[in-house]
C-alpha cells in the first residue's frame, strides 16, 4: 500500500450566519468531521448528491476555504501552516478539471495562451521560458489526444469533449501530480465522455497521476475509481474498495443510491 | 381501428442558420399509443428536442419551416391547425414538462396560483376538470380550481400540499419543484404528456421518484408519453418503447426490451458501448470518434457513414429505409442483414 497523498483529517466548516434583511440568517453546517485518506496513484472518488458538501471539500483541498475546524495535508504538510511562497508552489502540484468546459476556458484567449498561463504562474517552480512553454504546450495538447494546429485556435472553435481535452491539458501544463475532476464529464454526450473517461486512464497510467474524481454519477465512479466515499448533507456516510460499495453497500443511503441508479442491464 | 394518439409521418424540418439551411429533423416516422411511454434518445443536437416541440407546435416557424410531413393527433393534422386550435390542444390534451424546473416558475408568484390560473384555463375547454356546475360563478369556479390544485400537488407526492398553495417557488427543493411542474402539466389532464429532460437536473434519488410518478400516471390515466432524454439507463427502466435519434433521423425504434437486449442498428451499438456498466474494464469503453455532421450539408445517404466501421459505399447512395428486426422493432441500416452474420461469427 503506498503512502497518502492527501489527507483530510477531521474537517467542518460552518459557514456563519450574516445579517441579512429580516434578522439573521442560519448557520450552515457544510462539512461535519470529514476524515478521508487518498493514496498516490489511486483515482478516489466522491459521491453527493447537490448539497451535500461535495463542492466545500474540493474548495477546502485547494485551500480556496478554510476548514472551521481539522486539517487538510498534503504529502504529511498542513495546508494552513504553509507560507503563501509555499502554497504558491504547491499549487503547482494540485490541479483541478472543471465541471463545464463551456464556461472555464477564457473564450478570448487563444489554446497556447490557455495552455502555457500555468507555466507562465509557475515559472519559478518550472523554469521554462517561452520557447520551452510553447513546446510543453503542443507535447500536452498531443497527450490529450489533440495536435499543435489547435495552439493558435480558440475556444468557440472547438466541440466540449474538445474542450474538455484542452482544460485537462492546462491542469497538466504545471506537473501536477494530484488532479481534482469535479464532475468533468456531466456536461459532455455518453459517447464523448466515454473518450474523455478513456483518456483520463490513459494519463494516468503514464504519469501516475491521483486522481479525486467528485461526481453524482455513480456509473462513472464505478468505471473509474478504485474507492469511493458517499458523502450526505456533510458527513460521510461509507467509505471503501468500488467493488464492495456497490456490490454489497453497508449504509442505507449507499443502498438507496444504488437502488436508485437508473441502469443499461447488457444481457451477458 | 380508432388513429393512434400521435402519429408523426415523415416529417422534415429546416431552419435558416449563417451558413444556410440546416436540415434539422429529416424524416421522423414515429406513433405514440395509450398507455405507451416512449423514450425518445440521442446526444446534443440530434433533433429530440425539436421533435418534442413541434407536436407543440412550439417551434417558431418561420424561421424554421416545415418542409414536409404530418403530426397527427387523434387523426387531426396539428401542422395545419389554425393556431387557434393548437393552443386549445396545448396544456389541455398535449402536457409538456420541460428540463429546469426553475426557469418555468413564476418566482413573483405563489405556486396555488400558479397551478389555478392553469385549472381555469384547462377548465374554459374542459369544465368537467373542475368538477362544479356549469355557469358556476367566478368565485365557485376559483374554489373548484384551488381544489384542484392542491389534489394535484398531492398526487405527486408533496406533503401537506394544500399548505404548500401558499409557497413561493424559491421555497421548495429542485425535485419538488419539478413535481409542481408535472402536477401543472397534468392538471389539464391532458392525453399526450411530452417530458423534455425531466429528469436532468435533479439528482438520482429524486430522479427515482420522478420516473416513479411518472410511470403510475401513466397506468392511472392511460395516457401516452414521448420521454426526451440523453440517459438510456432512465428509458430502460421506464419507458415500454425507444427511438434511438441521431442527427436528425430516427435510427431505430421499438419495444424498449428488444432495442435494448439486440440493437440492430451500429449507432444504437455504440451509444451503448460507451455507457460504463457494471461489467465495464476500466479503460475499455469505446467513445464513438468523428463527429456529428453539418446539417447544413450533411453527408449524403446515411447520415451515420461516415462514423461508422460498417459502412460501405451503397450507404451513401441512399437514405436508408426503416426496415424490419423483429416484429414493431426498426432500424434504419441497410446492412442489418450483414450484422446479423457478423454476431453469429
Amino acid at each position: 500500500m503506498s503512502d497518502p497523498i492527501l489527507q483530510i483529517e477531521n474537517v467542518s466548516k460552518v459557514y456563519g450566519a450574516r445579517r441579512a434583511l429580516f434578522g439573521k440568517t442560519a448557520e450552515v453546517q457544510a462539512l461535519q468531521d470529514v476524515s478521508l485518506s487518498v493514496r498516490k496513484g489511486e483515482s478516489f472518488g466522491l459521491v453527493g448528491e447537490s448539497g451535500s458538501g461535495k463542492t466545500t471539500l474540493t474548495r477546502s483541498i485547494l485551500h480556496l476555504e478554510t476548514p472551521t475546524a481539522g486539517r487538510i495535508l498534503f504529502e504529511g504538510r498542513d495546508l494552513a501552516q504553509l507560507s503563501a511562497a509555499e502554497m504558491r508552489r504547491l499549487r503547482a502540484r494540485v490541479q483541478i478539471v472543471f465541471q463545464d468546459p463551456y464556461a472555464s476556458l477564457n473564450p478570448r484567449m487563444s489554446v497556447q495562451d490557455i495552455v502555457t498561463e500555468p507555466m507562465l504562474i509557475h515559472r519559478e517552480t518550472l523554469g521554462l521560458d517561452r520557447r520551452q512553454r510553447i513546446e510543453r504546450a503542443a507535447e500536452l495538447l498531443s497527450l490529450v489526444g489533440l495536435g499543435p494546429q489547435h495552439l493558435s485556435r480558440f475556444p468557440h472553435e472547438f466541440s466540449g469533449g474538445q474542450r474538455q481535452r484542452i482544460c485537462v491539458a492546462r491542469a497538466l501544463a504545471s506537473g501536477p501530480e494530484l488532479l481534482l475532476l469535479d464532475e468533468p464529464t456531466s456536461a459532455l454526450d455518453v459517447s464523448v465522455q466515454a473518450q474523455v473517461l478513456n483518456l483520463l486512464c490513459e494519463l494516468q497510467d503514464q504519469l501516475g497521476l491521483t486522481y479525486f474524481f467528485i461526481s453524482h454519477d455513480l456509473a462513472v465512479v464505478r468505471y473509474l475509481c478504485d474507492r469511493v466515499a458517499l458523502i450526505y448533507r456533510g458527513e460521510l456516510v461509507e467509505e471503501g474498495e468500488t467493488d464492495r460499495i456497490f456490490d454489497h453497500p453497508e449504509s442505507e443511503y449507499a443502498r438507496m443510491l444504488t437502488r436508485a441508479m437508473p441502469e443499461v442491464r447488457v444481457p451477458a | 381501428m380508432a388513429p393512434p394518439l400521435l402519429s408523426i409521418r415523415d416529417l422534415h424540418l429546416t431552419m435558416t442558420s449563417f451558413e444556410g439551411e440546416a436540415h434539422v429533423l429529416n424524416g421522423i416516422d414515429l406513433t405514440v399509443r395509450r398507455g405507451e411511454i416512449w423514450g425518445l434518445v440521442g446526444e446534443s443536437g440530434c433533433g429530440k428536442s425539436l421533435t418534442g416541440l413541434s407536436i407543440s407546435r412550439l417551434v417558431p416557424a418561420p424561421p424554421a419551416a416545415y418542409k414536409r410531413g404530418e403530426i397527427a393527433f387523434e387523426g387531426r393534422d396539428l401542422l395545419r391547425l389554425p393556431m387557434r386550435e393548437v393552443q386549445a390542444l396545448r396544456g389541455k390534451r398535449i402536457g409538456m414538462i420541460f428540463q429546469d424546473p426553475t426557469t418555468n416558475l413564476n418566482p413573483a408568484y405563489r405556486i396555488g396560483e400558479q397551478l389555478v390560473d392553469v385549472a381555469l384555463a384547462a377548465a374554459k375547454h374542459d369544465p368537467s376538470i373542475l368538477d362544479c356546475e356549469a355557469g358556476a360563478g367566478r368565485r365557485t369556479r376559483r374554489r373548484a380550481a384551488h381544489r384542484l390544485a392542491a389534489e394535484m400537488l398531492d398526487r405527486v407526492g408533496i406533503p401537506n400540499a394544500e399548505e404548500r398553495l401558499d409557497n413561493y417557488p424559491h421555497e421548495f427543493s429542485g425535485g419538488m419543484r419539478q413535481r409542481v411542474l408535472i402536477a401543472m402539466a397534468l392538471i389539464g389532464r391532458p392525453d399526450l404528456l411530452i417530458a423534455d429532460e425531466p429528469t436532468t437536473a435533479l439528482d438520482v434519488s429524486v430522479q427515482a421518484q420522478i420516473l416513479k410518478l411518472l410511470k403510475g400516471t401513466v397506468s392511472d390515466h392511460d395516457i401516452g408519453v414521448i420521454l426526451i432524454t440523453h440517459n438510456l439507463g432512465v428509458v430502460a427502466e421506464t419507458c415500454t418503447h425507444v427511438a434511438v435519434m441521431y442527427a436528425g433521423n430516427i435510427v431505430e425504434r421499438g419495444p424498449v426490451a428488444e432495442v435494448i437486449n439486440r440493437p440492430a442498428h451500429p449507432y444504437t451499438r455504440a451509444l451503448m458501448a460507451a455507457i460504463p456498466t457494471r461489467a465495464s474494464q476500466r479503460g475499455s469503453l469505446n467513445g464513438l470518434g468523428g463527429a456529428v455532421p453539418n446539417l447544413v450539408t450533411p453527408p449524403p445517404g446515411c447520415r451515420f457513414a461516415p462514423r461508422c466501421a460498417r459502412a460501405i459505399a451503397a450507404c451513401s447512395a441512399q437514405q436508408p429505409p426503416a426496415l424490419p428486426v423483429a416484429g414493431e422493432h426498426h432500424a434504419a441500416c441497410i446492412r442489418l442483414a450483414e450484422s446479423e452474420e457478423l454476431e453469429h461469427v
